[in-house]
């Protein structure tokens, strides 16, 4: 996947204005099928997956022992005995290690990634351009986080209503041998509906106006849940898994800092690794920053002391030796 | 990368920034390279007036919505105009690079340092080494 194609300003206006699609075949897809899948599943996260209905998404966490984030998921359950964990590419070896490790004998489960393609569908045409493609009524009208068996452009795939860019869309799995015929009969009946193919840079601006976390920045092994805000993913009354011990105590204890989002007040761009300054000591350090080309303002997101978290306090950001004004606002940035 | 012809009249930089005589002044922005490189602009970091700069050092930074470069002087002096225009509209520098997306102009306290620069042949053969 290139940063960018036409650039990325302009793909950004394009997935918030019309549609855009992004190539993101690297990211990690686990099998795990069974009668014990769900079940299986469900040990190794922290939201609770034992309950999800046929067709259902999830969006959860992977934690370690001590509660630490391995990374953050989207389960699907495909069908009764199949589950599709679909994680980052980043963490593709650590994910299939982490389950090899974990699902009992006799669960049978697959690392797909090399022999899948995933392509993502997004922005408020994406309905249009499926429509275009001649998909059926009752996939035009897929939920939220509903996914479906379906053919498209004559390609077999697996239709899921997630994305990672804070608009409608869709992202569609299927076979990487098929991948090149979805792509182009997509654009070509896309465009006259505004499709463009979109980048990383724009997938990055997009997900931090939207507030969705990117591994490696926002959440980390260092990181847990409840700091990261993502406190609405831990189910610490429905079943056992892989680090609820320490997310209770770390619950129970409450937790010292916490991710917010900020704006710049003063000319700059905070970035990834930039310190974070209150009453003249270093507090925390950005997770995330970029310009938000939809909201106009330049924001990130970085962990602070708890005291210094509410909306409205006012921090510094270090850039380049220079401490910069910005503020606590209340995320996400850009909701649709 | 698509091979782009650059102005005869310009002097220019291995940081690709370009530098154009004007009278007793030099003006500085940089190439289309970097402007290819760098993708939308977002923020452009300059010295003020009358702050001086020395040739091959940071005089400041320009950030595009990915990333953050550092704006190296190409000769000496004193800046006596910075673009002012680009406080509010950096994406100038995409729009022209060699126009209203220059930088800044420097009396220079040495004018001879514009004869190590490279013209604008050697540049593009310098290019060519770059790509691959």
């Amino acid at each position: 996947m290139p940063v960018r194609y036409e650039g990325i300003k302009a793909e950004h206006e394009a997935v918030r204005t019309r549609a855009g699609l992004f190539d993101v075949s690297h990211m990690g897809e686990i099998l795990v099928e069974g009668p014990n899948a769900v079940p299986e599943v469900d040990r190794l996260v922290t939201n609770d997956v034992s309950n999800l209905p046929v067709g259902r998404a999830l969006y959860t966490v992977c934690c370690n022992d001590a509660g630490g984030i391995l990374d953050d998921l989207i389960v699907y359950r495909l069908e009764k005995e199949k589950v599709l964990v679909v994680c980052n590419a980043s963490n593709r070896d650590k994910i299939v290690t982490h389950f090899a490790s974990h699902l009992s004998l006799g669960t049978p489960w697959n690392d797909v990634s090399d022999s899948w393609a995933l392509l993502a569908l997004q922005g408020p045409s994406a309905v249009r351009v499926l429509e275009a493609l001649g998909a059926p009524e009752e996939l035009l009208k897929l939920p939220s986080f509903h996914v479906t068996r379906a053919s498209l452009a004559g390609v077999d795939l697996w239709v899921a209503r997630t994305g990672y860019t804070g608009e409608d869309g869709f992202e569609l799995f299927c076979a990487s041998e098929d991948a090149v015929t979805l792509w182009r009969a997509l654009l070509e009946k896309g465009e006259p509906c505004g499709l463009q193919p979109v980048g990383l840079g724009a997938r990055d601006t997009l997900r931090l106006e939207a507030r969705l976390m990117l591994y490696g920045n926002d959440i980390t092994e260092e990181t847990n849940p409840f700091e990261a805000g993502l406190g609405w993913v831990v189910k610490l009354d429905a079943g056992d898994f892989v680090g609820k011990d320490a997310l209770e105590a770390i619950k129970a204890a409450g937790v010292e800092r916490k991710l917010v989002g900020f704006e710049m007040v003063g000319r700059g761009i905070a970035r990834h690794g930039y310190l974070i300054v209150v009453d003249g000591q270093r507090v925390g350090e950005v997770t995330s920053g970029s310009p938000g080309p939809t909201v106009g303002r330049n924001i990130g997101l970085g962990y602070v002391p708890k005291s210094s978290s509410k909306i409205g306090t006012r921090l510094g950001i270090e850039i380049r030796g220079k401490v910069v004004d910005a503020v606590v606002v209340t995320t996400p940035f850009y909701k649709r | 990368m698509v091979m782009v012809t650059y102005p005869r009249d310009l002097h220019y930089t291995r940081e690709h920034e370009w530098a154009r005589l004007e009278g007793d002044l030099i003006r500085v922005g940089i190439t289309a390279y970097a402007v290819q490189q760098l993708g939308d602009v977002t923020l452009v970091d300059m010295p003020a007036p009358g702050e001086d700069v020395q040739a091959h050092e940071r005089f400041g930074d320009i950030e595009s919505v990915k990333t953050v470069s550092e704006l190296f002087a190409p000769v000496s002096g004193e800046v006596v105009e910075v673009n002012a225009a680009l406080e509010s509209s950096p994406e100038l520098v995409n729009e022209g690079p060699y126009e209203e997306g220059w930088l800044i102009k420097i009396r220079p306290s040495d004018r001879t340092e514009l004869e190590g620069l490279m013209d604008a042949a050697r540049y593009e053969e310098y290019l060519g080494t770059l790509d691959g």
